[in-house]
């Protein structure tokens, strides 16, 4: 309920840093075609991140180690969703995700986050797919992309265990993850991409949404992926691809008045589907209800 | 006035000494009832309520001088009822002489409780109308002024609303002013668990008792809350404030509850601690019930609200806290865990008054997602179960706590339902062309009724400044003419504002929830079970409206036109679809289609059907029309059948009594605010369909019958009623047609059942009679005596709709798919096996034509008939025969049968059905109408 904390205000970014064995995914399907991933390149774009979030917005920062068994447990977002004090630890699409989440439930639990598991929750979640770069929570509501990682039943278990706010699902085209194509920039703010596909989502989202949003539209859908955090000291925090990796998405960027941006690079990462957002979780313990 | 007033006094003494057993009732009953009493024992009230007295009195006698023309009219119409009844004979007289009236009454009184039978229930019904009238009412129309005046000096807010929205909110009271009537025992459940028993008049209007629970509370901010009542069907309505409670609820069940109607999206602009106190009880009470679903911290931290408006401060001696606090039911699964977290939050409220404990609750409680929203049980179109939810803020649409889709109040251009269908409209989006229309599924029409109802009490309390005036005797129109008739939100903000007393102390107390939220999720389950009960029985349910279908027949081309299209759209563009486009494709659900159109194919054998509105009056009507007719399935029979009828309807006609009482209940439970055709077409909403434009106002079409006069309305209606033998006829000739035109109607009908067979059964009561006469009417004016056809008209337009259709319901498809639903133009395609499922064509033999008595010789070459299902049935005919000079001759005959389980404006409708079809084919010509009642039984059939 209630959260009647400003939106955006975290304490704490839990990260999971990335293995030897960034870029080795073994997937099937689509993702296994060759990429060829740096490293080096990819740490160092993760250094850049966390010490972002450390550094100049003000988090309390929990690395969890790199597990070179779990190649993709960089993408720490996908394993948990986090709202107020609950956590619901998701189930990927991959079976072999799945086992990234024990570590993440570990710390959240340090952390004070009521967990709730969702191969706990009764009955329903069987062949319940949901992983958290298909969740958007504007502060107000949910959003769940059904896309090639996220089901209907999913979302369900999401709306069973947030059950303070309505949980809406909009479709996710092209192969997308939800928060590829859109991410919070301000409390009220959504920044979507431009395409085609982003478009019919955003349309269904507001159709849906209670509540009237402003929408930025970037024409980089990488751009459309920021993290949006209100630091302690209350001052508004993006964090946003580089210009050189969006340069024509700045100056809409550039509309959002008063921020603090700060432009860190992801392009290993989002060569393995990954954006900003993926790499953290973000908590606030200080998250309080009246 | 002096004078009067005086003798009035006396002549309330004179009644408590006189009838012992009508002051033991005046004293339970109503307030007003009370007032007379008492103001001949206490003197101190007697000043206070004296003013209110006189003022009746002159109303009476301004009444009479400018009304002359309606107390007039009264007696006649009276008169013929006095025949059936003795007591009716008295209120001519009571018109006459308005002054007398209280008198009379007295007398009347005294030989009804002697003769004490059963038209004394009828009759003082209409003795109260001609009281009301004579004081109240009549003012109302024409001195609306004096009226206001006269409320003024009473001190309720009540009468600021009587006087800014028209009479409805007097009537309840007036309602119950100082007749015989008998006084049932009503018991509310309030939120807090406790009982409320208060005795009312058996004719009492929703109002009355709402009013009485109000003052009970001691509640002002009255306009959020409303009563509501089980259906026969276990199922949970509100109350009607303008119509008899008598007529809504199941027979004989008084049992009501008291709730949260509107939840105010900001409860901190209530202005009174009393007024969000109730909201939290309500509040509460859906949290324990887990009707408004919440996360474990919000169970807690509510709960620890709870306890400190309840209890106060956490005392840390308390012995045993968790024991105590385990008795409470705060969550439907309360865990030992949750109680903890409730006590340690509990402690954080220390200093915390009740007051701000329950403003932080519902601060708390009124940003849940739920928050609000009236959840209904619906299937998109392929059969996929949803939920739609109204609230505040528009329509939404769930799938398994999913938010699927979304309607907003502005987007949305009109709300309609059809039988068991809802539709909603929606304002073509900026880069769309064309309207859409998403249609719904739900159980039956009541629950479709009940929904649309529900849509415009929540946009009109939401959304507008001002209810809408119901619309006006629109003669040529289909539907239910219901409107929200209370105050507005806004009106009631205002309204608030000028609350001016000390703030009301009031009781807040745990125990009695205690108690009752033991009981009450057990309660609660019941409910559900009883839902799910429903749904279970579906199939009955389809069954008895399809078994109505058959019977009726309407014409309204119009409609079908805009219906087909509506309803291809509907299919299509459902939600479900939709949905389907990023879900997994759901299965259809057949069944019910199949079941209906079954029923419409086949002629409703098994004639049960379930009367929607479940008002007491209609089983009355059912039960008296249910001695004559059997329903037979059978097409080849119904000629005969239908001369039976006719003979019944006479008979019945000759025994005024029991067709009087169901009249009059009728008319009176639809007059008491609105005019008594609103009221009639409110009941006859409750079947088939109706529409409410959510931002346009209707435009009345034909407005026969002047808006001012509702109680002079009243009255014509009773003296038409009490005229024309035929009950039915009386009620909505009353409204739309003049007494010509009831005569006329009356005739016809006659001569229909004489002349012709008519193909369906025709029951008399009261929902029937509307048609006929219609029909009467139309015959007159185009005077083409023809075939068998009970509604002559277009026919080849529903065969091109039937074909044309679906392609065009493709495009629209599209438009709608891209709104809603990111993928779904692949939908568009399949949609049109839909629309096949719709169309349904059947052969019927020769045999039928002959009965259809087309009296042309020639041989049958080919009959081809086209129904389309909808909830008007349209049968296209195509018969070809060969007529002795060898020529064919191709005769197209269009049937358009209007069904629905309660009264319909059905002459409304098939005035539009016909004069739209006129337009179209200027060569058709009206050949028969068939008004076709079938009514159940027994209840207990079901």
């Amino acid at each position: 309920m209630a959260n009647m904390c400003p939106y955006g205000l975290y304490t704490h970014a839990v990260v999971r840093g990335i293995p030897e064995t960034f870029g080795k995914v073994v997937g099937d399907n689509d993702e296994n075609k060759e990429v060829s991933v740096d490293l080096a390149k990819a740490q160092r774009q993760f250094g850049c991140l966390t010490g972002a979030l450390r550094q100049k917005v003000g988090l309390q920062l929990i690395e969890i180690p790199a597990d070179p068994e779990l190649p993709l447990s960089w993408k720490i977002e996908d394993v948990a969703v986090i709202q107020g004090h609950t956590a619901l630890i998701t189930r990927p699409f991959r079976e072999q995700r799945r086992s990234e989440a024990e570590m993440v439930r570990r710390m959240l639990s340090e952390l004070g986050v009521i967990v709730v598991d969702m191969d706990d929750t009764q009955g329903n979640s069987e062949g319940a797919t949901l992983e958290g770069s298909d969740v958007l929570f504007t502060g107000r509501e949910f959003f769940v992309g059904i896309s090639s990682h996220t089901n209907h039943r999913g979302a369900e278990v999401l709306a069973d265990t947030f059950k303070d706010f309505s949980v809406s699902i909009v479709p996710v085209c092209g192969g997308a993850r939800l928060k590829q194509v859109c991410s919070m920039g301000g409390a009220d703010t959504i920044i979507f991409s431009d395409s085609n596909g982003a478009k019919r989502t955003l349309r269904m989202m507001e159709q849906l949404a209670d509540h009237h949003y402003n929408i930025i539209t970037v024409p980089e859908q990488s751009a459309a992926n920021c993290i949006y955090i209100k630091g302690p000291s209350k001052k508004d925090f993006l964090l946003h691809r580089s210009a050189d990796e969006c340069p024509d998405s700045m100056s809409a960027l550039q509309k959002l008045q008063d921020y603090n941006f700060l432009p860190t690079a992801c392009s290993e990462a989002s060569k393995l589907g990954a954006s900003l957002s993926s790499l953290c979780l973000l908590v606030n313990k200080k998250h309080t209800y009246f | 006035m002096t004078t009067e007033a005086g003798s009035e006094t006396e002549v309330k003494e004179n009644a408590e000494e006189k009838s012992a057993a009508r002051l033991d009732q005046s004293k339970k009953a109503t307030e007003e009832t009370q007032e007379v009493v008492e103001e001949g024992e206490t003197e101190k009230e007697k000043e206070g309520k004296g003013i209110t007295r006189y003022l009746p009195t002159w109303f009476k006698k301004q009444k009479s001088q400018s009304q002359t023309s309606p107390t007039k009219e009264d007696p006649p119409t009276e008169e013929p009822v006095s025949k059936v009844n003795q007591e009716e004979a008295h209120v001519p007289e009571v018109n006459g002489h308005a002054e007398e009236v209280e008198e009379k009454e007295q007398v009347k009184e005294k030989e009804s409780e002697s003769h004490s039978n059963a038209s004394a229930d009828t009759e003082p019904a209409g003795e109260e109308k001609v009281e009301e009238s004579a004081q109240k009412s009549l003012g109302s129309t024409e001195e609306t002024q004096e009226v206001a005046e006269k409320e003024e000096d009473k001190k309720e807010v009540e009468k600021d609303r009587g006087q800014g929205q028209t009479s409805i909110f007097q009537s309840p009271l007036r309602l119950v002013r100082k007749n015989k009537m008998k006084l049932v025992v009503c018991h509310v459940t309030l939120l807090d668990g406790s009982d409320f028993t208060c005795e009312v008049e058996k004719r009492a209007k929703g109002l009355f008792l709402f009013f009485k629970v109000c003052e009970h509370l001691n509640l002002l901010e009255k306009d959020y809350f409303g009563l509501t009542y089980k259906d026969h069907h276990e199922q949970k309505c509100w109350l009607d404030p303008t119509k008899e409670i008598k007529r809504q609820i199941r027979s004989n069940n008084w049992q009501f509850a008291f709730n949260v109607k509107f939840y105010p999206p900001d409860p901190s602009l209530l202005s009174e601690d009393i007024t969000r106190y109730l909201l939290c009880l309500q509040l509460r009470e859906d949290v324990a019930s887990g009707r408004l679903p919440c996360s474990f911290v919000t169970h807690a931290l509510l709960g620890s609200y709870t306890l400190q408006a309840e209890i106060g401060d956490y005392e840390p001696d308390q012995p045993r806290p968790l024991d105590y606090i385990s008795q409470l039911t705060f969550a439907p699964n309360q865990s030992k865990e949750m109680e903890e977290k409730i006590l340690e939050l509990h402690k954080s409220h220390k200093g915390m008054t009740p007051a701000q404990a329950d403003c932080q609750f519902l601060e708390n409680a009124k940003k849940l997602s739920m928050y609000g929203v009236d959840l209904h049980h619906a299937k998109d179109c392929e059969g996929v179960d949803i939920m739609l939810g109204v609230c505040a803020n528009g329509l939404l649409v769930y799938k398994d706590r999913l938010r699927i889709n979304r309607f907003a109040w502005p987007k949305i251009l009109k709300i309609s339902y059809k039988r068991n269908n809802f539709y909603i409209k929606i304002r073509p989006g900026e880069t769309e062309q064309f309207e859409s229309t998403v249609g719904f599924k739900l159980q039956n029409h009541r629950s479709a009724k009940r929904l649309w109802k529900v849509c415009v009490e929540n946009h009109s309390f939401f959304r507008l400044n001002a209810p809408e005036q119901p619309p006006k005797a629109r003669f040529l129109t289909l539907g239910s003419k219901f409107r929200y008739s209370g105050r507005t939100q806004n009106q009631t903000r205002m309204a608030s504002t000028l609350i001016d007393r000390p703030a009301p102390a009031f009781e807040r107390t745990s125990s009695k929830r205690i108690s009752r939220s033991l009981d009450g999720a057990p309660m609660i389950s019941i409910t559900d079970t009883s839902r799910e009960a429903e749904n279970g029985h579906e199939p009955h349910l389809e069954l008895h409206s399809d078994s109505k279908s058959p019977g009726r027949v309407r014409g309204d081309n119009i409609y079908d036109h805009d219906k087909t299209q509506d309803e291809v759209l509907k299919h299509q563009a459902s939600v479900s679809e939709l949905k389907r486009s990023f879900m997994e494709a759901s299965p259809p659900s057949p069944p019910q289609l199949n079941l209906w159109e079954k029923h419409l194919t086949s002629s409703p054998a098994t004639a049960a059907r379930v009367q929607q509105q479940t008002v007491v009056l209609e089983e009355e009507a059912a039960k008296a029309a249910d001695n004559g007719d059997a329903k037979e399935p059978a097409k080849t029979t119904e000629v005969e059948i239908e001369e039976t009828v006719v003979v019944e309807e006479i008979s019945k006609a000759a025994k005024p009594a029991e067709k009087l009482q169901t009249l009059e209940g009728q008319v009176q439970g639809g007059t008491g605010l609105e005019k008594k055709r609103e009221s009639i077409s409110s009941e006859s909403e409750s079947d088939e369909e109706a529409e409410y434009h959510p931002n346009v106002s209707l435009s009345i079409r034909h407005a026969q019958i002047p808006e001012e006069k509702e109680e002079e309305e009243e009255e014509q209606e009773r003296k038409e009623l009490s005229a024309s033998s035929s009950p039915v006829e009386v009620n909505q000739a009353a409204a739309a047609v003049e007494d010509e035109g009831k005569e006329c109607a009356e005739e016809e009908k006659n001569e229909v059942g004489a002349e012709e067979p008519i193909k369906t059964p025709d029951k008399a009561p009261n929902g029937m009679t509307p048609h006929e006469e219609v029909m009467c009417v139309t015959t007159k004016e185009e005077e083409l005596p023809k075939v068998n056809g009970e509604d002559s008209v277009v026919e080849a337009r529903s065969q091109v709709i039937c074909c044309s259709e679906p392609p065009v319901v493709k495009t629209e498809m599209v438009t709608i798919s891209d709104t809603f639903a990111a993928q779904k133009s692949e939908i568009a395609t399949k949609e049109v096996p839909i629309v096949h499922t719709e169309t349904k064509t059947i052969t019927y033999e020769a045999a039928q034509l002959d009965g259809s008595g087309d009296g042309e010789p020639g041989v049958l070459m080919t009959a081809q008939t086209i129904t389309s299902e909808s909830l008007c049935t349209t049968t296209t005919t195509h018969i070809t025969k060969t007529l002795k000079g060898g020529l064919s001759e191709t005769r197209i005959e269009k049937r358009i049968v209007i069904t629905g389980d309660c009264d319909i404006d059905h002459d409304q409708a098939l005035a539009q059905a016909i004069k739209e079809a006129k337009e179209q084919h200027p060569d058709m010509s009206v050949t028969r109408v068939v008004v076709h009642k079938e009514t159940e039984l027994a209840e207990e059939d079901d």
